[in-house]
C-alpha cells in the first residue's frame, strides 16, 4: 500500500544541507502494524510526515495505493490526507476552544459531510471510546488520556486506511499510556494500518514489524514471528 | 467544507479571541461611524443652507449696484466713470417687465433707537409693503408697512422681535413712539421671531418705508432690489428684463449685477456637496486605518494559531480552505464592525440633531453605502495577506511546535 523508492529528505539550514532521510526504501502493506524506533534526530518524525503527505521528499518516489502522490497538487494531497490518513500526535493538538465532540467532528466538517450524519458518527465514536459523558467538555477540562482518546477518535472518524502516531504515549503516564495503546491496537485488529513512532522498546516490541532508524537510514527491519 | 460550516468555524474562532474581536469591531465601527456622522453633518449643512435660501423667498432675482468681477472688466471703470447708484426710479422701472410680480427696494443703515430711557444701536431696513410677502416674513402684532408710493416717506416702523423685547420689554409697542436718530416713528407692527436667516436676523431689525430711510441716512442709493418673478419658469426672463431695464435707466451702461437666487443656491449647493465629499473622504481614511489594524491583528492571529492551522492541514484542509477561513473571519469582522458603525453613526447623528435642531442631520444614502462598502472592502483587502500567510504555513513546523 505504501511504497518508498529511494526517498531522501534534505533540509537546508543556513545554506547547509542537513539530510534527515537518506535513500529510504520501504514497502508497507494494508493493515500492517509497524513501529519505528531509533535515537533522537534519526529521522523518525520526518519519515512519518512524508508518509502523511505533510512534507515532500527532496528526491525519490512515494506511491500510495499505487498512485504517485509526490506530484499531486495541494488540493489533491489534502484530499488524500482527509480520506486515507489519520494523525495522532504526542501533544494531542486538540483545538482548545472546541469541545471534545467538535474536535472529533472537524475532519467530517472539512470533508463536507452533512450535519445530521456528522452528529451520528461522532456520537457513535464517543460512545465506543468511552467519552460519551465528555462530549461537551473542552480539552482543558479533560485528562491527558482522555485528550489522546479524543485525538484518536478524530484521527479515525474518517475511517482512514493508515494511522500515523508520533509518540502517542510520550506525554502520558504508564497506565493511561497502556489504555491508549490498547485502543490503537484494537483499531489494528479492525484492519487499520498503524505506524507507531516510539522511544519505548517495550511498546515497539508489540508491533508485528519493527523498523530501526539511525542517522536517516533504516538499519533494521524485523518481524515478530510470535505475532505474525 | 460548505459555506455555513466555514462561517460557523470562523465565528467560533472570533468568539475564541474575544478581546481581539471586540477591539477590531470597535476600530471598524468608529471608522464607519465617522463617515456616517461627518457626511451627515455636511449634508445637514447643505440642506440647512438650501432651506435658508428658500425661506428668503422664492423665484427671487436680486439687483445690486456694481458689476461683479466675474462679468469681466467694466469699460466704464477704465474710462474713470463711476458706477451709478440704483435709485428708486430704477426700482420702479423694473415693474415694467411682464415677468416681474413685485419688487422690494432695500436700503440699509444703522441708527440709534431709543424709547424712553432705553436705547440701542439698530439696523434699519428701508423697504416697501411688498417686502413682507417677498421675504416670507410674518407679523406677530399690528401691521406691516402701508402700501404707499415708494417715493413718499411716512413716520412709521415695524420692529423685529428682539428689538421690541429690548426696548419695550413687556410694554405694548404698537402705537408707541420710537426715536431713530433724530426722527420719530410710530410703531405699527412687530415681526414674528424667525431667527437667523442668511446672515440677516430679522429679529434684530427695524423696518421703515424706504423713502423715510433715505431721509434718515441722507442718501438716494439703494442697497439692492429684490425682484420676484411671476413663476419659476419666468426667473430667467425676469433676470434678462431687469438687466435690460437697468441698462436703459443708466444710459446704456451695464453697471449693475443681476443674480438669481437659483444661481447662488446652486453654487452653495455645489460647494457644500464638495465639502461633504471631502469630509467623508477624510473619514474614509480612518476606515483604511481600521483596515491596517485588522491586517495587523490578523497577522498576529495567524502567528498565534499556527498549530491550529497546521492541524487543519493535517486533517485534510487544503491551503485554499485555510485562506477561506481567514477570509470569512475578516468578512465577519468588518461586516459586524460596519453594522455597529452604522448604528453608532445614526445614534451620533441623532444626538447632534438633538443639540442643533435647526440642522437637518442625516447621512445621505450614498455615504452610508460607501462607508459600508469601504469597511467591507478594506476588511477583505487587508486580510488577503494574513490569509495567504496562513495558507502557506508549513504544517510540519506548525505541529512540531508545542
Ligand atoms: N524543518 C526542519 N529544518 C531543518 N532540519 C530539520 C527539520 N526537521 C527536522 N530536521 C532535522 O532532521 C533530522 C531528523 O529530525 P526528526 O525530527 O525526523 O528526528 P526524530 O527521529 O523524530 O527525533 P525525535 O526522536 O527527537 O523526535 C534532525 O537532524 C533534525 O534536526
Ligand atoms: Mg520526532
Amino acid at each position: 500500500m505504501i511504497e518508498f523508492a529511494d526517498v531522501s529528505r534534505i533540509f537546508m539550514v543556513g545554506g547547509q544541507e542537513v539530510p534527515a532521510l537518506r535513500n529510504i526504501n520501504l514497502h508497507l502493506v494494508a493493515g500492517e502494524y509497524v513501529s519505528i524506533m531509533g535515537p533522537s534526530g534519526s529521522g523518525k518524525s520526518t519519515l512519518l510526515n512524508l508518509i502523511g503527505l505533510l512534507d515532500r521528499p527532496s528526491s525519490g518516489m512515494y506511491r500510495l495505493d499505487g498512485l504517485d502522490v509526490t506530484t499531486l497538487d495541494d488540493e489533491h494531497q489534502a484530499q488524500v490526507r482527509r480520506e486515507k490518513i489519520g494523525f495522532v500526535f504526542q501533544f494531542f493538538h486538540l483545538v482548545p476552544r472546541l469541545s471534545a465532540a467538535m474536535n472529533i467532528e472537524l475532519p467530517l466538517i472539512l470533508a463536507g459531510v452533512p450535519p445530521q450524519e456528522r452528529k451520528e458518527r461522532v456520537g457513535q465514536l464517543l460512545e465506543s471510546y468511552g467519552l460519551a459523558d465528555r462530549a461537551g467538555h473542552r480539552p482543558d477540562q479533560l485528562s491527558g488520556g482522555q485528550r489522546q482518546r479524543v485525538a484518536i477518535a478524530r484521527a479515525t472518524i474518517m475511517r482512514p486506511a493508515v494511522l500515523l502516531a508520533d509518540e502517542p504515549t510520550g506525554n502520558l503516564d504508564q497506565t493511561t499510556g497502556k489504555e491508549v495503546m490498547s485502543l490503537l491496537e484494537q483499531l489494528v485488529g479492525q484492519g487499520v494500518a498503524l505506524i507507531l513512532v516510539t522511544h519505548d522498546p517495550a511498546l515497539g516490541q508489540r508491533a508485528a514489524r519493527q523498523l530501526q532508524m539511525v542517522d536517516g537510514r533504516i538499519v533494521s527491519d524485523t518481524r515478530n514471528i510470535s505475532q505474525a | 467544507m460548505n459555506l455555513t460550516d466555514t462561517l460557523l468555524f470562523a465565528s467560533g474562532s472570533l468568539r475564541g479571541a474575544r478581546s481581539r474581536t471586540l477591539l477590531m469591531i470597535l476600530a471598524m465601527s468608529i471608522g464607519v461611524a465617522a463617515v456616517v456622522i461627518l457626511t451627515a453633518l455636511g449634508e445637514g449643512a447643505r440642506r440647512y443652507v438650501v432651506g435658508q435660501f428658500s425661506s428668503l423667498g422664492s423665484n427671487l432675482v436680486i439687483v445690486l449696484p456694481g458689476r461683479s468681477e466675474t462679468a469681466g472688466v467694466n469699460p466704464g471703470m477704465l474710462l474713470g466713470q463711476t458706477e451709478r447708484d440704483i435709485v428708486l426710479d430704477d426700482a420702479q422701472a423694473l415693474l415694467r417687465s411682464t415677468a416681474v410680480r413685485r419688487i422690494a427696494p432695500l436700503t440699509i443703515g444703522t441708527a440709534l433707537a431709543s424709547h424712553g430711557a432705553r436705547n440701542r444701536e439698530v439696523v434699519v431696513l428701508g423697504s416697501t409693503a411688498d417686502l413682507l410677502p417677498i421675504r416670507h416674513m410674518e407679523l406677530a402684532q399690528g401691521q406691516f408697512l402701508p402700501a404707499i408710493d415708494m417715493q413718499s416717506a411716512s413716520p412709521v416702523c415695524v420692529l423685529g422681535a428682539k428689538i421690541k423685547r429690548e426696548l419695550f420689554g413687556s410694554e405694548a409697542a404698537v402705537g408707541a413712539w420710537l426715536h431713530l436718530g433724530d426722527r420719530r416713528f410710530r410703531v405699527i407692527g412687530v415681526l414674528a421671531s424667525q431667527g437667523e436667516s442668511m446672515g440677516m436676523n430679522t429679529d434684530d431689525l427695524v423696518v421703515v418705508p424706504v423713502a423715510s430711510a433715505h431721509m434718515l441716512f441722507n442718501t438716494q442709493a439703494l442697497f439692492r432690489v429684490l425682484v420676484e418673478a411671476k413663476s419659476r419658469d419666468l426667473i430667467a426672463r425676469a433676470q434678462k428684463d431687469a438687466e435690460d431695464i437697468m441698462m436703459q435707466q443708466h444710459g446704456g451702461e451695464r453697471d449693475v449685477t443681476v443674480i438669481t437666487q437659483d444661481a447662488v443656491l446652486a453654487t452653495f449647493d455645489r460647494i457644500l456637496h464638495a465639502l461633504t465629499l471631502a469630509v467623508g473622504g477624510i473619514a474614509a481614511i480612518s476606515l483604511s486605518v481600521a483596515g491596517v489594524l485588522i491586517m495587523n491583528v490578523m497577522l498576529i492571529a495567524v502567528a498565534q494559531r499556527t498549530q491550529e492551522i497546521g492541524l487543519l492541514k493535517a486533517l485534510g484542509a487544503p491551503s485554499s480552505e485555510i485562506r477561506r477561513l481567514f477570509f470569512a473571519e475578516a468578512v465577519l469582522l468588518s461586516g459586524i464592525g460596519s453594522m455597529a458603525g452604522l448604528l453608532l453613526g445614526e445614534i451620533g447623528s441623532a444626538v447632534i440633531g438633538q443639540f442643533y435642531p435647526a440642522l437637518p442631520v442625516s447621512a445621505p444614502w450614498w455615504a452610508v453605502l460607501a462607508a459600508f462598502g469601504t469597511a467591507l472592502g478594506t476588511g477583505i483587502l487587508f486580510s488577503v495577506w494574513p490569509a495567504r500567510r496562513a495558507a502557506q504555513l508549513d504544517p510540519v513546523l506548525a505541529l512540531a511546535r508545542r
